[in-house]
């Protein structure tokens, strides 16, 4: 399955996302926002964080993960390319992500996101899986 | 959907959707409306019609296109004594993004033996780029300081000049700033931030005047035929964004709490007089005086390249602050509506203010022409100066801020695919430097509306009226 794909957004930038579940939802809508960050292609690096969030529904939770990871690579310099989705029920989240320090890797960063926006935010659950469109301000 | 006003004005009629408060009307002509109808940008400003206290219509101007919440090029004023709200999404994420224009007494002959150089050196001294870090490291007591003082605490730590000051909205920091709302991971996120340019459509600028439109405006400016300038476009970086993003998931509580409802999760508000609306207000002055600190730093820095690439001293030099405009923010300022004064609450969403000739906020020297309005083009087109005019009153005192963008990033890297935008541009004269490597073909000129046209509606509509039109000669680029 596609991990997700862009779609025009005339000032910034949307992305499509796919999950076989609302966990992988999650991964892979991380996965995006940094693949739009940086270049990721054979980034390797141990730094693991782990995140527990918590939010009023799974639309607001995805908004919160998405923020606290580019909280997390702006102030701590770290680019994150891997994401776990332990647990995610109720609206609260467990997950982690791995990264690698900034610093050593400026020329793989490509765009500034400045955050994750609510704009017209649904997941939707089909047969074929989960999806959610995101908008990011750039 | 649309009916036609008149030459320059279009209505969605609040009978469009069940719930708008008011009529959406959007300004723009025959030429451009077509683009702005095959954009999802008019059901934006439909849905900013829904806000409690809005006032008269929801407005948009020509350079209009789709955003989140609030469409980009977004206007629209609540009464804040009758439940108007404040809405975080109708400033953006970049709190004061906004724009300053620097004259300077050199022509253009004199920067083209050395524009290379200038450019090159420009894009080595100033900080640009994701991730990029400024030169200001400060303690949080000193930064504290700095949110409430904005542009004149740089000015007194040696980054400029006071009479700069004179010539800022606001004259560089909004009063009513509250540090205390403002949360620690937003300082954390600005903290070495000052001083950096920020990356995507953020620039510096060197132009040439190439065509004056009112001669006596232009000479209260400064400004003359051929003469080179610089400007400046960048906001308040990523203590901004967190600001805006904190507040923005907190006023989906007062949704419910305060009983609103709206179409779009971005457009989550509050009452203005509300205990979140005041402190969304106070946070927002804080990232609006770090914005104007972060402009007065980067010119700081321009000013001292351009005295090393031409050997000339401040003096020589000439470069005086023509004025510095915020075009993504909300103020609080006082409209005559029905016969009586309102305190209102404008949300200016990619959208200039533009004061009128005599208005009390602008300095004496600008009594008679109005406020300078700056507004930045493409990099391979041109720029406009424009003046605030009393007929904006109809617009509460707002105007375009920009070309506005035509096609997505997406699209305008593979239409540019294959070509280099940097030799093409260089081809025309305009020497280009840019961080990213898509930001050159994301931002290209075909990314963009023409701002000749934009230009051409405000100052057809009486909106604004145009005073001269730069060219670009070197564009440094995050």
């Amino acid at each position: 399955m596609k991990r997700y794909e862009q779609f025009p957004h005339t000032a910034d930038i949307g992305v499509r996302v796919f999950g076989k579940d609302i966990k992988e939802l999650f991964e892979n809508a991380a996965f995006a926002m940094f693949d739009i960050v940086a270049d990721l292609e054979g980034m390797t690096g141990d730094t693991v964080m782990k995140f527990e969030l918590e939010a009023g529904d799974d639309e607001e939770l995805l908004v919160a993960w998405l923020d606290e990871l580019l909280y997390n690579f702006y102030t701590k310099q770290l680019i994150f390319y891997k994401f776990k989705v332990d647990k995610l029920q109720d609206g609260k989240l467990q997950a982690s992500a791995t990264g690698r320090p900034a610093a050593a890797n400026r020329n793989r960063l490509k765009t500034e996101i400045k955050a994750a926006t609510y704009h017209d935010l649904k997941i939707r659950n089909t047969a074929e899986g989960y999806s959610v469109e995101i908008v990011f301000d750039v | 959907m649309f009916e036609k006003m008149d030459d320059y004005r279009w209505r969605i009629p609040k009978t469009y959707k069940s719930g708008m408060r008011v009529d959406g009307v959007i300004y723009s002509d025959g030429k451009m409306v077509g683009d702005v109808l095959s954009d999802r940008a008019p059901e934006q400003v439909a849905n900013v019609a829904f806000l409690p206290g809005i006032v008269k219509y929801s407005l948009a101007m020509p350079d209009i296109h789709w955003g989140y919440g609030f469409a980009i090029g977004g206007v629209a004023a609540t009464d804040v004594d009758a439940g108007g709200v404040i809405s975080p999404g109708g400033v953006g994420f970049d709190i004061n993004c906004g724009v300053r224009l620097v004259r300077t007494s050199l022509n253009e002959d004199e920067v083209a033996p050395k524009l290379r150089d200038l450019v090159y050196t420009l894009y080595n001294d100033v900080p640009a780029g994701v991730g990029s870090r400024g030169e200001i490291k400060i303690s949080a007591s000193e930064e504290r300081k700095l949110l409430v003082e904005g542009a004149g605490w740089v000015v007194r730590h040696g980054y400029g000049r006071q009479e700069d000051l004179d010539y800022t909205e606001e004259r560089g920091a909004i009063k009513g700033a509250d540090p205390d709302s403002v949360s620690k991971r937003a300082y954390e996120r600005g903290k070495d931030q000052s001083g950096t340019l920020g990356s995507g459509n953020h620039f510096l600028e060197v132009q040439a005047v190439d065509e004056i439109y009112d001669e006596s405006a232009a000479a209260v400016f400064g400004i003359t035929k051929g003469q080179a300038v610089l400007m400046i476009h960048s906001g308040s970086r990523g203590l901004g964004y967190q600001v805006c993003d904190e507040y923005s998931k907190g006023m989906i509580r007062c949704l419910s709490k305060y009983n609103i409802s709206v179409p779009d999760r971005q457009l989550a508000c509050a009452p203005v007089n509300s205990e979140e609306g005041k402190a969304y207000l106070g946070a927002m002055k804080c990232a609006a005086n770090y914005a104007w600190a972060n402009r007065q730093c980067l010119m700081h820095l321009a000013r001292l390249t351009f005295e090393k690439v031409f050997r000339k001293g401040p003096e020589a030099l000439g470069m005086d602050l023509v004025y510095d405009v915020a075009h993504n923010i909300a103020k609080i300022e006082k409209y005559t509506i029905d016969g009586k004064e309102r305190t209102l609450c404008v949300h200016r969403k990619g959208a200039t203010r533009a004061f009128p000739p005599g208005h009390p906020d602008l300095p004496a020297r600008y009594a008679k022409t109005g406020q300078p309005v700056i507004i930045p083009g493409d990099m391979g087109r041109s720029s406009y100066l424009l003046t605030g005019t009393r007929k904006a009153e109809e617009t509460f005192f707002s105007t375009c801020h920009g070309a506005g963008r035509r096609l997505s990033r997406t699209a305008a890297v593979s239409a540019c695919r294959g070509k280099s935008i940097a030799r093409e541009l260089e081809n025309k004269g305009i020497i280009v430097k840019s961080s990213g490597r898509d930001t050159l073909a994301e931002e290209a000129p075909e990314a963009y509306k023409d701002v000749n046209e934009v230009v051409s509606i405000v100052h057809g509509a009486g909106i604004s009226k145009k005073v001269c039109r730069m060219r670009p000669l070197g564009v440094i680029k995050g």
